[in-house]
């Protein structure tokens, strides 16, 4: 870590500090009751306390996340290029995958136990419908933002449409489907833990969204509090995994990814 | 290459050409002047067989089609270099190669030896973001040249770069050009760079673009920078100045 990285980390933590520090004063000072409010002090006790048990539910959500933003990634580019591949397919298809977007997960979660029953596969499919828009979505963009002339020069030398695809379409559509990706693999996140909600086993490893549901039941709302914080982290390592990635792959040549 | 009578009109009755008739020789060097929107990216478009045409055709003698072992007869320069920027420029220059199926390590030698003659020998390895403009439109000449094709057609290659470099990369295609032996069909709005690289200028009108004026140049083969300066070169300049007035109201 060099100076300026230091330098930039500072001021959020500062902010982290002193806001912490508030809550702590406040909640003790209007004597807020614990299950209600906790204290980060509470929190951060509870949290060192559970760490094995919030540990391996983020393994658990986060395997059941993992296979579902997999599934997005290969099936959402799939459907992109099958989408863009015509005009006719595309304005066939493409409004239902709207549907993708604006199905309330909630709702059909217990759909998802029936076909697959309890368990991390119906979790994970949870992760998967949640997350596969946005990779279709600005795949979709990137491989229709492709530059016409580049389009004229592949034909001239008459080149085929694989080759088209593979060398023109989907490396061009590449600063795309990363963005895509990145929403994909919060959203995976969530996915799964809706899930979890459902469709989650009690038993054995539990995930964070089954240690949420226990915790709220038992009104330990420091443990509630923790788990959360365990999910949104386990999110954060999914983006800044995928963000990494990205700007691996582009950095030689995209303006997005310059200085990383 | 015999351009009869092509005609092509875009959508909302935009008459771009209406019968244009041009006449070729192989081998020659012709410059392409005109107003801005009269159809000589059009033209050069219909020649390369990127866009159809409503009637008239263009043919070659001796044909285009492919000989055995050609890989692509035919070569288009835009504007712009257009290159793949996830490429590195020596992966840009045998992209055609690629197309065509040769295999890799002949392709990249001719890549190679094609950089090496824009002057870009050094820089193989580097990708296109990390390139000035000039570098990227050799990279995009280079790319052009693979194939050694027998015709070129040049969209205002340079007219995005500085004086200098423009300068430079035209003492360069007409070397390349002396060299090879190819075609050459070469668009631009400069009278001084036409002049200085053609051995023929056409001037077309506004649109629907016909032929204003039909000239060879009475020039030396060789050209310098002192050519610029000569009597013969204004005079030509001056000409092609007049035609190009002319076609403005035709
Ligand atoms: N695909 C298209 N659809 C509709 N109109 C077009 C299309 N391509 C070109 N035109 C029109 O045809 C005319 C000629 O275009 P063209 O690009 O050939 O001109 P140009 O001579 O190359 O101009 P410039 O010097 O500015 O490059 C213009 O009026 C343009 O608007
Ligand atoms: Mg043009």
């Amino acid at each position: 870590m060099n100076r300026s990285t230091l330098r930039a980390a500072v001021p959020p933590l500062v902010a982290l500090v002193v806001l912490l520090a508030l809550w702590e004063g406040a909640v003790r000072l209007l004597e807020v009751p614990r299950w209600l409010v906790p204290p980060p002090s509470a929190i951060g006790a509870v949290g060192a306390h559970e760490a094995s048990a919030l540990l391996g539910g983020a393994i658990t959500t986060g395997r059941s996340a993992l296979v579902g933003f997999g599934l997005s990634a290969v099936l959402g580019v799939l459907v992109a290029v099958l989408l863009a591949s015509s005009r006719m397919v595309e304005r066939a298809l493409y409004p239902y995958t709207l549907f993708l977007q604006t199905v309330p997960i909630v709702a059909i979660a217990p759909l998802l136990v029936l076909w697959f029953g309890p368990g991390p596969r119906a979790v994970a499919v949870s992760s998967f419908i949640v997350s596969l828009f946005p990779v279709i979505a600005n795949t979709l963009t990137g491989l229709r933002s492709v530059d016409p002339s580049l389009r004229d020069m592949f034909r001239l030398y008459g080149a085929r449409r694989l080759a088209t695809l593979w060398k023109l379409e989907l490396p061009a559509a590449m600063p795309h489907l990363f963005t895509g990706l990145r929403i994909a693999s919060g959203l995976s996140v969530i996915g799964a833990i809706v899930g979890e909600f459902v469709a989650g086993f009690a038993e054995g490893s539990a995930g964070l969204g089954i240690l949420v549901l226990g915790a709220y039941r038992q009104l330990r709302t420091d443990l509630l509090f923790a788990a959360v914080l365990a999910a949104s982290v386990l999110g954060l390592v999914l983006f800044g995994a995928v963000s990494l990635t990205g700007a691996r792959l582009l950095r030689r040549w995209h303006p997005s990814a310059q200085g990383t | 290459m015999k351009v009869e009578g092509l005609r092509r009109t875009f959508p909302g009755n935009i008459s771009v050409l209406a019968g244009l008739d041009l006449d070729v020789a192989p081998g020659s060097f012709v410059a392409l002047l005109g107003p801005s929107g009269c159809g000589k990216s059009t033209l050069l478009r219909l020649v390369a067989g990127l866009d159809r045409a409503e009637a008239g055709h263009v043919t070659f003698t001796p044909t285009l089609e492919r000989t055995p072992g050609e890989r692509a007869p035919i070569a288009y320069v835009f504007q712009d270099a257009h290159l793949l920027p996830w490429r590195s420029v020596l992966d840009n220059a045998a992209l055609p190669l690629e197309l065509t199926g040769v295999p890799k390590a002949e392709r990249q030698a001719a890549a190679r030896a094609v950089l090496e003659q824009v002057g870009l020998g050094d820089a193989t390895e580097r990708y296109p973001a990390e390139l000035s403009g000039g570098m990227r439109m050799r990279a995009s000449l280079a790319r052009a040249l693979v194939t050694h094709p027998r015709l070129l057609l040049l969209d205002e290659p340079f007219a995005a770069l500085d004086e200098l470099t423009r300068g430079r990369l035209d003492d360069q295609l007409r070397a390349l050009w002396r060299k090879l032996g190819m075609t050459v069909l070469f668009v631009t709005h400069s009278i001084s760079e036409a002049a200085y690289l053609a051995e023929r200028a056409v001037v077309l009108s506004r649109r629907p673009a016909r032929v204003v004026l039909d000239r060879t140049l009475e020039l030396p083969t060789e050209r310098t920078a002192a050519l610029r300066t000569e009597a013969a070169f204004a005079r030509e300049a001056r000409l092609l100045n007049e035609a190009l007035e002319q076609g403005e109201h035709w």
